[in-house]
């Protein structure tokens, strides 16, 4: 057994375990143990096989594709069994639909095709499986801190602890087996069970909006899963193939792309874009961990893996434009639903969406420089992203509220969050951090391929992104020259995994050059069969590098400067009315009253309802536009 | 000889900044029928600002100033000595957003309002702004100053469309009406001085100068669009500015001040339409 099956197979053991024991002690020790072990095979991994890369098949492979097929039928029966029970036909429909399909196929055609590469491991499948590894892991552990508190200050919700940490990993074991597999019924099977466990982690808490929330999860993505199985029946029958590779390597002429519109839509409906996006919006009633994990490491991530895998046959395809359009919408109208929210992980989860629909839109265009982004974009969204999410989770339990506007009382509570917090922030849109240096590569890679719309998109898309992120970075410093009051205790389960998070979205700002050159240039080097370059200069790396050590250093020098300056401290001004505390101030009547500072939602131009129904419609109305594209292309 | 040029742009710059801001108070002095300060007026000030006892609201609010003046003067030098453009911008955002947490961070109710303010405003002017910079690949086929400026042809005859909207946002970057709503530099406003408010002595000092920096570094964007290897195209360049410039007090003191929802609608749509369409009618000839 090689080092990449057991990085499949051991999460599966460690959710087993989890599953089995009940002591939280106990559990608690495997889950730390069982995660950290986790990074460690995902880092030795790469450490064996980077460099070359590594594709084999396993000798029993018939074996494998019949305990799939039982698992896939005890799964429908499953899936079938509960949506007649809560009365969500549709996902039974779903179920029954692409089911019998896969299995009828399989029996009847698949094992006559033979399959050469059974699993393919390159630089892209290492990088996710690093990112899967090490971010994934690390949220297993904020899991055990988190979900005891959890408990503690939610009793209404009976006690899942075992089957949630459970759930995790297996979630982890299917991304495994989703990036590492290049026959495409096991990464078929592999999507379904992402599309399963987050189905379970949405309900967790078992109340009305949980499960209303959950099976809307599973009934779109089951949705993308029937796309998926009809994508393998005809690539089977036409092609007589199951491999990812050979499919991406074909000519991208009329009949190959039915499949290939057919996949991107299974990808689409998986990173949640419109008009796909309603359940990643409706997923947060979970809890934090496992809105952490659907958002940064696993499940979105998915979907956009596998349109850049799709990358060399979109570009100017009918199928590209159609994904394109779909990207930009998504991108500039969740950008422009994030300004009106107030609550801290509805603003996470418009603006997952929307990441993810830049790095749809970077994907599918497909040139060299717009898929060194997209890859870019994963990495350091994942590290941001799951960082804040982790954060906002245990914010919650410190001040007892996820609102932004309540936020200005964290650095009383506490100094730590808030900074992380505020690097989280940072490393979402302010230069030299991760995401906009994508961003920037992004635009330029749009221009240089003549996506005249995606620029402007962009451009409006960045605008927005920075008002709504500037303004709760504002509500954290706005409470930065407070006395700390009263310092909750986190627990070690959480801080640490916070802690290696930030040091995380820091670290991968400097090392982007070293990223760039001993993973994305040589993996699109292969892509292209032709020299990649970096597609920024030398000159601005460096500079880069130079202003991030500038925000790193400057403020420590500032320290011995204050130390010496002391100055007079005075009342803020509140038009002479300031009852000296800085606070409060005397009313018209000669009353004490409260001044209180909001943000500016402007709910009256962007509201999110709004936003999402346009933008669902435009979607709509790009897709069926694709569809008669590609039926015009196969026509001629 | 690098480093002779940086201290030279550091030291130049506000130097000029403040000059044009002295022209500016003269010229709009004038245009009200007064006689006006004299040109050194803002250096005046500034020196007197200096010399003021320092106070302050807490301990916090005045570092960001001196972070936001530190990435300014890069924005300044890495658009003189030839480099990025795109980068030059997102170093001047991030002294913008580092100016506006200044202003949440004094936690006063006025600072406040000015900082959302200027939140908007830079949502507001933000899309021309990458656009302008695409606009010069597109045209020059460099992001780099350097290239831009030994090009054959000015870049405005490529751009017009470009340099208008560029025009029409630079209200806001020179914070003149009538888009100055987040602070102005007469302080008899609504929110008294916006962000500035809580700021005085040394911090109002250092706040004057990052505006200097930033006069000049939006008028960096001006000259690019007329400047070209012929060495008259620096004069053409100039005397263009000066002329934007003009305008711009004029406009100043023609109008009075918007609300920000005329602010953002007009300054979206002005992008829209002009960037937009001059990038999408010139990517089909280049």
């Amino acid at each position: 057994m090689n080092l990449i099956t057991t990085l499949i197979l051991f999460p599966l053991a460690i959710a087993v375990l989890t599953f089995l024991i009940r002591n939280d002690k106990i559990r608690g020790a495997i889950v730390t143990i069982g995660a950290a072990c986790i990074a460690l095979l995902a880092v030795l991994v790469t450490v064996t096989y980077f460099q070359n890369g590594i594709t084999f098949s396993y000798q029993g492979e018939e074996a494998i594709s019949y305990l799939i097929m039982v698992l896939e039928v005890l799964i429908a029966g499953y899936v079938i069994t509960i949506g007649i029970r809560d009365k969500k036909y549709i996902v039974s429909v779903f179920s029954i639909i692409q089911t019998p399909l896969i299995l009828w196929f399989e029996l009847a055609r698949g094992h006559e095709i033979e399959v050469a590469k059974d699993m393919v491991y390159d630089k892209l499948s290492g990088i996710m499986v690093l990112i899967v590894g090490i971010i994934g892991s690390l949220i297993c552990i904020y899991a055990v801190g988190y979900m005891r508190d959890y408990h503690h200050h939610h009793k209404e919700y009976a006690e899942r602890k075992s089957f949630f940490l459970s759930v995790l990993f297996l979630f982890l074991s299917a991304m495994f087996g989703l990036v590492l597999s290049n026959n495409m019924t096991w990464l078929y099977f592999c999507w379904e069970i992402t599309s399963l466990c987050s189905f379970l982690l949405i309900g967790y808490t078992k109340t009305e909006e949980a499960k209303r929330n959950s099976y809307r999860a599973l009934a779109i993505n089951l949705g993308g899963g029937v796309a998926f199985a009809f994508a393998i029946v005809f690539i089977g029958i036409h092609y007589k193939t199951l491999e990812l590779s050979v499919l991406t390597s074909m000519q991208p002429e009329a009949a190959v792309m039915i499949p290939v519109f057919l996949l991107a839509l299974a990808a689409l409906t998986k990173s949640a874009q419109f008009p796909f996006s309603s359940w990643l919006l409706g997923a947060m009633v979970a809890p934090t961990p496992s809105s952490a994990l659907l958002h940064s490491a696993t499940m979105v991530k998915a979907g956009v893996y596998l349109i850049i895998r799709l990358a060399p046959l979109l570009g100017n395809s009918p199928v590209g434009i159609a994904v394109t359009g779909i990207g930009c919408v998504t991108f500039l109208l969740s950008s422009l639903a994030a300004v009106t929210q107030s609550d801290g992980k509805k603003i996470l989860a418009y603006s997952t969406v929307a990441n993810l629909g830049l790095i749809v839109i970077c994907a599918s265009i497909g040139s060299q420089e717009a898929l060194w982004a997209a890859i870019l974009l994963i990495i350091f969204h994942a590290s941001s992203k799951s960082l804040m999410f982790l954060c906002v989770g245990s914010i919650e339990h410190q001040i007892g509220s996820r609102d932004v506007e309540d936020m200005a009382v964290l650095a009383e509570v506490s100094r730590k969050l808030n900074l992380f917090m505020f690097i989280g922030i940072a490393g979402m849109f302010l230069a030299p951090f991760g995401m906009l240096i994508s961003k920037w590569v992004a635009m330029k890679a749009f221009i240089d391929s003549k996506h005249i719309l995606s620029v402007v998109v962009i451009a409006y898309g960045s605008a927005v992104t920075l008002f709504y992120w500037a303004k709760w970075m504002g509500k954290l410093v706005s409470g930065s020259n407070k006395k700390q009051k009263n310092d909750h205790k986190l627990s070690i389960h959480e801080e640490i995994p916070i802690t290696i998070h930030a040091i995380l979205v820091i670290v991968s700002c400097f090392a982007f050059p070293f990223i760039s050159d001993y993973a994305l240039i040589p993996y699109l080097t292969e892509l292209f069969g032709k020299d990649a370059v970096i597609p920024i200069g030398t000159s601005d790396v460096n500079l880069m590098i130079m202003m991030l050590a500038m925000l790193i250093i400057i403020p420590i020098s500032f320290i011995p400067i204050y130390k010496k300056d002391k100055r007079r401290i005075v009342p803020i001004y509140m038009a002479g009315e300031n009852t000296g505390d800085n606070e409060t101030f005397y009313g018209g009547l000669g009353e004490k009253r409260k001044a209180t500072m909001r943000n500016w939602y402007l709910t009256e131009y962007f509201d999110s309802k709004k936003m999402l129904y346009i933008g669902n419609i435009i979607a709509v109305l790009i897709l069926v536009l694709g569809i008669i594209l590609l039926i015009g292309g196969l026509a001629k | 000889m690098l480093i002779i040029k940086i201290l030279a742009i550091i030291i130049l710059t506000p130097i000029v900044g403040g000059l044009l801001t002295g022209i500016d108070r003269v010229i709009t002095a004038r245009m009200q029928g007064r006689q006006g300060p004299p040109i050194l007026q803002p250096f005046y000030d500034v020196f007197k600002l200096i010399q003021k006892e320092p106070i302050e609201v807490n301990l916090m609010h005045r570092f960001y100033v001196y972070l936001s003046l530190i990435f300014v003067i890069l924005t300044a030098v890495i658009l003189l000595v030839g480099g990025d453009i795109l980068l030059a911008v997102f170093a001047l955002t991030l002294g913008s957003v580092l100016f506006i947490l200044g202003g949440y961070a004094s936690n006063s109710p006025y600072s406040l309002v000015g900082s959302e303010r200027e939140l908007l405003q830079m949502m507001a002017y933000e899309p021309m702004v990458l656009l302008t910079g695409i606009g010069f690949y597109l045209a020059d086929k460099s992001f780099f100053v350097s290239d831009i400026v030994k090009n054959d042809i000015p870049a405005i005859v490529y751009l017009p469309g470009m340099f208008l909207g560029f025009v029409f946002i630079l209200t806001f970057k020179l914070r003149k009406s009538p888009f100055d709503f987040s602070m102005s530099h007469h302080g008899h406003q609504e929110i008294v001085q916006g962000i500035t408010t809580e700021y005085s002595g040394k911090d109002l000092a250092v706040i004057e100068v990052t505006h200097w920096y930033e006069e000049i570094i939006a008028f960096t964007f001006i000259f690019l669009f007329f400047a070209t290897k012929n060495p008259i195209s620096i004069l053409v360049g100039i005397i263009a500015c000066f002329l934007v410039y003009f305008l711009e007090i004029l406009i100043d003191n023609g109008f009075a001040r918007m609300k920000w929802n005329f602010a953002l609608k007009s300054a979206w749509i002005v992008t829209a339409v002009l960037g937009s369409l001059n990038l999408i009618i010139l990517s089909y000839f280049k």
